[in-house]
Parts: structure tokens; sequence; C-alpha cells
């Protein structure tokens, strides 16, 4: 619905066919399901660090031209 | 089998009371037929007769469902019906889901429910394993249309005393109800079947429709991220500790916007999940692991992004309506664009 208003979302998330069945259109592939941002057997630095990678990835989606649904997994 | 006793339901506007001034009058019950219980009992004359019409104001129903609920239960008692008839609602949110109550009760006391409304009406969902509904228009102007498919579903009612058959045979709208039936095959022979005929593109009918989900025309992408005001939305519960919107853990009927204005770090004393589906020791512990503040924090200092936007929005994904889904979106969507912002992060668990 936020997408259809014109305004282009990065949806992060673990379950990529309940993502594209929603019809999100930039999906980013998360880490899991109970914390799809975070890396809570790392340390405290990895654990940010591999948040801040997804949030780098979404942030490349929402820049780049797009015609149907595309996952962002590289 | 004599004449078919029938209570009808209908709120004031059709109840001839007045409109959204008189919509906050409590139930009542006349005698006989009043608005389109009129044309339904002359097309139905000999078959059925309407005892009684129920009127209830719809913003009264909507903001004392429990209330209302008990007095159509007294009301409906005391008539003691052979069949509700409820409505027609249309697209008309609170009578939709007034008739779907009204339902709800007869179905308790044993009292079948025909009834019709717009298929996205939200008491269609809420309560269509309550009622036979049959498919109306958007609005009322709608009701000529309306009138004859009732009579008609009704009439099969009666000729076939009470025991329906398929959605797609009586011309109702699906009620998510299955039963067991016995079939000439097996479910393994059958399946065959239609993938033969799925393999030649050949047509068949499914016996488990899937849900029709939108698809929606991707946005532009954002030219400049550097001055890009960013906002983050998640369907994963995170929340203010207290849970000050009481957003429910599954099913959710609200989304919550949370001001983090002056937030840099979701921490474990202040926020928490209160999704209902899925393990939130991770998310309670660090919710920044499902709304990542923190690092949206980071890329805003760094300047990657212009700026992360004031309120972040979270509802609970989990048991939740694409009719309700699809309201929070248009709703968050609206406020989204009136602030400005160019780019959305939306997590889910």
């Amino acid at each position: 619905m936020i997408d259809k208003a014109g305004i282009p979302v990065a949806h992060i998330a673990t379950i990529i066919p309940i993502s594209k069945t929603v019809g999100a259109n930039r999906i980013i592939p998360a880490i899991a399901i109970p914390h799809p941002l975070g890396n809570p057997k790392g340390t405290a630095e990895e654990d940010r660090a591999a948040r801040k990678k997804l949030l780098v990835k979404a942030l490349k989606a929402l820049q780049t031209p797009i015609e149907e649904q595309t996952i962002f997994d590289k | 089998m004599g004449k078919l006793r029938v209570v009808h339901y209908i709120n004031q506007f059709f109840g001839q009371i007045g409109g959204e001034d008189k919509a906050d009058i409590p139930p009542m019950m006349k005698e006989g037929p009043a608005g389109p219980g009129v044309p339904l009992q002359n097309a139905l004359a000999g078959e059925i007769e309407i005892v009684n019409t129920i009127i209830c104001g719809d913003t009264y129903f909507g903001e004392n469902i429990a209330a209302a609920s008990a007095q159509l239960k007294t009301f409906l008692q005391e008539a003691n019906p052979d069949l509700l008839i409820a409505g027609p609602a249309f697209n008309a949110g609170r009578y939709g889901v007034a008739c779907g109550e009204a339902a709800g009760v007869a179905f308790e006391l044993g009292i079948p429910t025909i009834s019709g409304m717009y298929p996205e009406n939200p008491g269609y969902e809420m309560y269509r394993k309550y009622a036979y509904m049959i498919e109306t228009t958007h609005s009322a102007a709608g009701m000529k249309k309306a009138i004859p498919s009732l009579v008609k579903l009704i009439k099969t009612f009666i000729a076939k005393n009470g025991e329906l058959g398929s959605p797609a045979e009586e011309g109702y709208m699906p009620r998510g109800i299955r039963y067991n039936v016995w079939m000439e095959k097996r479910a393994s022979q059958r399946a065959v079947d239609m993938l033969i005929k799925k393999v030649n593109g050949e047509a068949f009918e499914t016996e488990c429709p899937m849900p029709v989900f939108d698809r929606v025309t991707p946005s532009a992408a954002v030219a400049d991220m550097t001055k890009a005001k960013v906002a983050l939305v998640t369907s994963g519960g995170i929340i203010p500790i207290g849970n000050p919107d009481h957003i429910e853990s599954s099913s959710a009927s609200k989304f919550g916007k949370y001001d983090i204005s002056d937030v840099d770090d979701l921490t474990s004393d202040k926020y928490y999940t209160t999704h209902g589906g899925y393990d939130p020791v991770y998310a309670n512990a660090d919710p920044d692991c499902v709304l990542p503040v923190d690092m949206m924090r980071e890329l805003e200092k760094e300047g990657v992004i212009g700026k992360l936007h004031d309120y972040f929005y979270a509802t609970v994904g989990t048991g939740t309506s694409v009719g309700n889904s699809e309201k929070f979106g248009k709703a968050i969507a609206e406020e989204l664009l009136a602030d400005g912002v160019q780019a959305v992060i939306l997590t889910s668990t």
C-alpha cells in the first residue's frame, strides 16, 4: 500500500515466498525470523555489522529502478 | 410447511429513522417489515412472514458491540424466528459488522442468517461463517439488484429445507467452511486429473482456491539517498513497553506510531515486541534486531541517508487479515506522504 502510494519500500523479510505473495517489490532476504536484522550468536560488533550490511543493501535497493518484484540478495 | 417466520435486521437509515444524526440509537424491535423488508416480503409473499424488524444505529452498534449483541439476543429469543435476514449492508463498514454480529448471535441460538454485502466489507471477512451472504454492489444504489438475489437465495433455502449447497451452486459468497463429502474418486486421482489438465492447458477447477493478492507497480527509485527522509515500518510488533495502543499479539486490528526523534538505540528497558507469532527472546533482548534504529542513526550520521523519520510505525503481522493490513498500509502511506518521507524500510519477522 505504501509502495502503491508512490513511496518505494524495501522489504527486509526472511520468508521470501510470503514477501513475494503479498506483493513486495524490493525484497531483501533477512537473517532469521525472530531476528531479521541481527546476529545474536555473534559478538555485539558482528551483530551491528550484520544489521548495517542489510540496511545498506536495502538502501541500495531503494535507489535501484525496477520494473517487477526483485530480490536483492547480493 | 407454513410461512417461514423471519426477523429482519437493518440500521437506522434503512429503518427510516434517520441518517448519521440518528446513528447512535440503541436497538429496537418493531412488528412487521420495514425498509427493504417490504419488497422482500412482497416478493416472497406466501413463503415468508417478516414478523419483526430490529433496527439499530450503526454507531451505537460499533461502539457498544457487546451491549447491542446482548439486546439482539433477547429480541431474537423473544421473536424466535426460523430465519434472520440482515441488511443488505453494501460496503458500509459499521453496518456490515452489525449485520455480521447479528448473524453471530443468531448462529449461537441455532437460527440461520441470510445477508448481503460488498465482498470488501470487513463484515464479510469477519462474520462470513455465520451467514449466507449474497454479493452486493458497493453502494445502496444496488438495492434493486440485491433484492432479487436475496429472494432467489431465500427461495432455495426454503425449497431445500435450509440445506443449501455450495457457494458456487447457490450464488452466495464463500464462507470459508470445509465439509467432509464423499467423492467418487479419491484425492490423489483428482489431483492427478487436475495436473494433467493443467499440463495440457485445459480448464480445471481447484478444490483449494488461494486468496487473491495484489500486485503493485514498483515506485520510482530514490534519486539521492543522502538527501532522503527514510522511515522504518515493521510488522514485527516492536512497540514501547506497556503497549500503549493495545496492539493485539495476533490478528491485529490497529497499528502504532511512535516518536523516536530523541532515540538513537532501541533498548530492552523501553521497547519490546508484542508479536505472538515468533520467539520474542531476541527482539526483547535487543529490539534493534527487528527495528534497526541504532544502525539507521549511524547511517544518518555518516550521511548515507538524509534523515531518519521522527516516527516509526508498527503492527503485528501474524493472523492479521489482508483487509486490515491494506487499511493500515493506506493510513500509514497517507501520513508518510504528508510528512515528506521518500523511502521506507519495512521489516517483517
